[in-house]
Order: structure tokens, then C-alpha cells, then sequence
């Protein structure tokens, strides 16, 4: 007997080490539903890869910090030039998207609709990853002792990344949604139709659920529809590329993420959502001339001796800045390019304060000689869902200064 | 001189110090965890299984070959989302295989090294395949020309990296 256990000791360890871990294997199988705790082996490798990876991600990062903004500053100048006037374009565009989102929470407001928004993120560097190809997967520097759960979203400013899978105590597992095991719940843009994105084996993205006498067409964006439950409706998941007849009378539809999932430095976790019930704001609106008054040279303020004076009551909280008035043109032609705002269709909103003179208009809008401005104060559509609306100037000098004289009384 | 009998007793062993036979290996799976995030294209490279396959062609034990590359496989699992035990397995039997095979046949020289990295990569990878699909269910795509262009990938980094570990061996 001692013989044949010495011929075979060799066999007899290979095929005792697998049946071991053929168990293992079975055991997790059995258990894949269980996420939420993690088994001790993980936690040994974790702590003993992720330092490492921390310390170089500290070094290489410090030092690209160091080249890139001490060093490498060739071309800075011009681009602070453009990214000023990105600016001033994206901030005409947000007061006409103010404008659709106030209406969008009037509308849901009516309907009752219920609604998730992000109102806590945490940022997190991203420090390495699961080095398979299997196995899509990203380790990130914060873990439990930063309040991090599993099933929490991970997203960046581009689209979502994927979500928490499995927490330490100083970092996290997050599963990308090129993963094959991932699933996120979307919706396409245009077509309103809802599916599941899925990642393959290959590491690609799809698109699953969506019958084949749908119509969608490569370069509609897709969005998370809410509906796992992880991700908030309406966050960007990628682009349709591709659109073929697959299997089960469902199309095979590709998307690409709109997230660079394979350059991932920095990604936010959204540590807080908040379900509420859109509330119907009472808004007013800023306009695009006003915008555009602010870049131009101005008057400069009225000395405080003019705070001592009575101040005249404001008309309302939504109370509005009359037409700004163009230069050399009659007031009451000065409306804003259509294309810039939409007016508040809720007329009960607006209170029309017609100026009479050029003390009315936007102080940037007037000319120099004009003595005393007297803007009056001015609501901006808040963009946040659901809170008191801010009742924020548009320029310092409107809360400083009292109401126009020629408002009502 | 090389040594290319096949006889177990003309065959050299060889034996390393314990903080190579740690740190060789958990230098491989720190940067298999860490170069893909740099550079996506090191997905490719399996540098625990050039390990696994240098320890057991130098020790030439099976016993310790296959623990050696059980330990590696299973430390390599902790660090995917994927269960433990898939890189366990394959690289537990690549181990005993590679640790065999060097008993029978002198693998010290570039080009056997570069055949014997080749095919056991092979083997890795069905094995991998095997097991992911037939005990986990998981769904992976078999690619031949991807498979061995990867293996061959590996075997070339492989030759490299036996040169350099080659300096930590001891004579037994």
C-alpha cells in the first residue's frame, strides 16, 4: 500500500489540490448571488496588491502633476482663451435650458411623476485593475471607511462607468459595464425604447431586448433608464454604432460607452440618491441679454449713500427685468433672440415692468452718460429639481440697488 | 555545458531563496493588476502563469510545482470579479505539467523554452476555457488566432523574464 502511495504521491496531491478547489468552485457557483461579503483570499490579495498600486499611482500621477503644470505649459494661454469663450457660449445655453427643464418639472410636477437625482458624490482615483481579460474590473482608493457600499454607481462626467461590486476597507471593486456580467437598464434617446446594456465576452458593449421591427438608427444616444435601481434616469451610457438582426427576433445593437472605460483616472460614486416628487417652481427667467450685458463695460455703482434712501417693495419674487432695450432703439423692441430664450409660458410668472427710459434698461446696455442704474432684481431658473428656487442676481449690482421707479407702486 | 539528457538524476535542480519564491510572484500579480490600467494592451500577457511555469521547470517537483501555481492561480482569482478557483485550477495544472516535463527534458536553452512557454500557455487557456464554461457557465468566445497569438506574445516575454529570474536560481 505505502508503495503505491509513493508511486502515485505525485497524482494523489495534483488530484487532491483540484477536487479542493473543484469544491471551492462549486461552493461560489452555488452562492453567486452573494456579493456582499467577500471572502478572506480576496481580502489577503487586495491588501497586499492595492498599497503597491496606490504608492505608484501617488508617483506617477505627482509626477505627470509636476510636468504638466509647472513644466509643460505650451499652449495654455490660448486655450484659457477658448475655454473662456466655451464659457460664455455654454452659459447662453443654459438659460434656455433652464427654460425646458423648469417646463419639464411643471409637466411632471402635474403628472405626479416621481424622480431620482444625484445630490451626493464622492470622487475616487482609479488605481488598477483586475489584469484580466475575463474579468472587467477597476480597483479605486476609497473603500468602506469612506462610506462606500456595494451596488453604488460609478460614473464620470462623460456617462457611467459601471458600479461598486465588492468593498475593503480602504478600497473598492468596480465592475465596468463592459463586464458580461453587468446589466444596466436603458433607454434610447429618441425612440423612447427600453432595453438592457450588456457587456460581452469581448469586452464590448450591447444593447439587449429591443424587438427587430424597432427602428434605431447607429448614432442615437442611449441613457439609463433608472429602472436597476443603481444608476438615476437619464445619465448618458454611450452611442449606437452598429444595428443588426440577432437572435430571438431581438436586435443586435452595439454601443459605444461614452465613457472611456479603458483611460479611467478619476470617477465619482454616487454615495446619495434622493426620490422626491418634482415640485412646480415658481421661476422666472434670465435672459440672454442680460448675459450678454454682463460682458460688456459698465456704469459703476451707485455710491451707498443711495442705500439710505426708502427702499420701494420689489413687485414680486417673480418679478422679471423688463425688455432690455437695445441702444438707439425704441424699449419696447429690445426683446432677446428667440433662439437664446424661450419666454415663461406661465404668464401669472412675469410681472411686465415697461420701462420708460433708459434707467430701465441693463445698465451694460446704456449708454455712458446715463446717471444711476436701476435694474430691477431678477429670479434665475434654478436648475436644482425639487428645492426652494434661489433668488439669485444677475449681476451684484441688482440686489444693491432698489427697484426701477417706474414699477409699480 | 547544457545538460540535455533525459534522465532525472543528470538534470539540474534548483531551489530559490523564500524571499524570491514570495516575491517573484506577488511581483507579477501586482504588476498584472497594475499594467493593464497603464497600458490596456498588457491584458494579454499572463505574467503569474510565466511564473508558475519558470518555478516549475527549474524546481522540476510536481508536488511543488502544482502548489506553486495553485497558490498563484488562486491569488490571481482574488483580484478578478470572477470566482476563485478558474486561474486555480488551470495554473495548478500547468504547474505539475511544466514541473514533469522538466524532469524528462532539459529546458535551459532559449528555444526550448520559447516551445515548451507556447504550448503550455495553450494549455492554459483551454483549461481556462473548459472550466469557466463547463463549471461556472460563463460565456467566453474561443478564438484560435487570438489564443495563440497571445501565447506567442507570452512565450517571447517568457524567454526574457526565465534570463532574468535565472540569476535567483541556487544549485540544490
Amino acid at each position: 500500500m505505502e508503495s503505491v502511495l509513493g508511486r502515485y504521491k505525485n497524482l494523489i496531491v495534483l488530484a487532491c489540490v483540484l477536487v479542493v478547489q473543484v469544491l471551492g468552485l462549486a461552493v461560489q457557483v452555488k452562492r453567486t448571488t452573494d456579493t456582499k461579503t467577500s471572502r478572506l483570499i480576496r481580502i489577503w490579495a487586495v491588501d497586499m496588491v492595492t498599497p503597491f498600486e496606490k504608492v505608484l499611482h501617488w508617483v506617477h500621477s505627482g509626477t505627470g502633476n509636476l510636468w504638466h503644470n509647472y513644466f509643460y505649459l505650451r499652449g495654455v494661454r490660448a486655450e484659457n482663451r477658448e475655454l473662456k469663450a466655451e464659457i460664455e457660449r455654454l452659459r447662453l445655453e443654459q438659460v434656455r435650458l433652464n427654460e425646458d427643464a423648469a417646463q419639464a418639472r411643471r409637466l411632471q410636477a402635474l403628472l405626479a411623476f416621481k424622480e431620482q437625482s444625484i445630490s451626493q458624490t464622492l470622487p475616487a482615483q482609479v488605481i488598477g485593475s483586475g489584469g484580466s481579460e475575463q474579468s472587467r474590473i477597476l480597483y479605486i482608493d476609497k473603500g468602506q471607511k469612506d462610506g462606500l457600499k456595494t451596488d453604488m454607481a460609478v460614473i464620470t462626467v462623460d456617462g457611467i462607468v459601471g458600479k461598486v461590486l465588492k468593498t475593503f476597507s480602504s478600497t473598492s471593486q468596480v465592475l465596468l459595464i463592459d463586464d458580461q456580467s453587468s446589466g444596466v437598464g436603458a433607454i434610447l434617446e429618441k425612440s423612447r425604447l427600453q432595453g438592457i446594456v450588456r457587456g460581452t465576452p469581448a469586452g464590448e458593449v450591447v444593447l439587449e431586448h429591443i424587438m427587430t421591427d424597432n427602428s434605431v438608427q447607429p448614432g442615437e444616444q442611449v441613457r439609463t433608464s433608472g429602472g436597476d435601481s443603481i444608476f438615476p434616469k437619464g445619465l448618458p451610457i454611450g452611442t449606437v454604432t452598429k444595428v443588426g438582426g440577432g437572435q430571438d427576433l431581438f436586435l443586435n445593437i452595439r454601443v459605444r460607452p461614452a465613457a472611456n472605460l479603458s483611460k479611467l483616472e478619476e470617477v465619482l460614486i454616487v454615495t446619495k440618491l434622493v426620490e422626491q416628487e418634482p415640485t412646480q417652481l415658481q421661476t422666472g427667467t434670465v435672459r440672454a441679454a442680460d448675459i450678454l450685458a454682463e460682458r460688456l463695460p459698465s456704469v459703476p455703482d451707485k455710491p451707498p449713500a443711495d442705500a439710505s434712501k426708502p427702499k420701494q417693495e420689489t413687485p414680486t419674487n417673480e418679478a422679471v427685468k423688463p425688455p432690455a432695450p437695445v441702444p438707439g432703439k425704441p424699449s419696447g423692441s429690445a426683446a432677446p433672440p428667440r433662439a437664446d430664450v424661450t419666454p415663461n409660458p406661465r404668464s401669472d410668472s412675469i410681472v411686465p415692468v415697461p420701462p420708460k427710459s433708459a434707467a430701465a434698461a441693463p445698465s451694460a446696455l446704456k449708454p455712458a452718460t446715463s446717471h444711476g442704474t436701476v435694474p430691477a432684481p431678477v429670479n434665475v431658473a434654478e436648475p436644482v429639481q425639487g428645492t426652494t428656487p434661489k433668488v439669485r442676481p444677475a449681476s451684484p449690482k441688482s440686489t444693491a440697488e432698489p427697484p426701477p421707479q417706474n414699477g409699480p407702486q | 555545458m547544457p545538460i540535455t539528457y533525459t534522465s532525472g538524476d543528470q538534470v539540474e535542480v534548483y531551489r530559490f531563496n523564500w524571499l524570491i519564491t514570495l516575491g517573484v510572484p506577488a511581483t507579477a500579480l501586482f504588476l498584472q493588476a497594475w499594467l493593464p490600467h497603464q497600458f490596456p494592451a498588457f491584458a494579454m500577457l499572463d505574467l503569474p502563469l510565466l511564473v508558475t511555469i519558470f518555478f516549475a521547470i527549474s524546481r522540476r517537483n510536481p508536488i511543488s510545482g502544482l502548489l506553486t501555481g495553485g497558490a498563484i492561480g488562486v491569488f490571481q482569482d482574488a483580484l478578478t470579479g470572477l470566482p476563485i478557483g478558474l486561474n486555480g485550477i488551470a495554473k495548478t495544472l500547468v504547474g505539475y505539467a511544466a514541473s514533469s516535463l522538466g524532469v524528462k527534458i532539459d529546458v535551459e536553452n532559449a528555444g526550448a523554452r520559447l516551445l515548451v512557454t507556447l504550448v503550455f500557455c495553450v494549455t492554459h487557456k483551454v483549461v481556462y476555457f473548459m472550466v469557466a464554461r463547463g463549471m461556472v457557465n460563463l460565456t467566453m468566445n474561443w478564438s484560435w488566432p487570438h489564443e495563440l497569438w497571445s501565447a506567442l506574445i507570452n512565450a517571447v516575454v517568457g524567454v526574457f523574464m526565465f534570463y532574468a529570474l535565472d540569476r535567483f536560481k541556487q544549485r540544490t
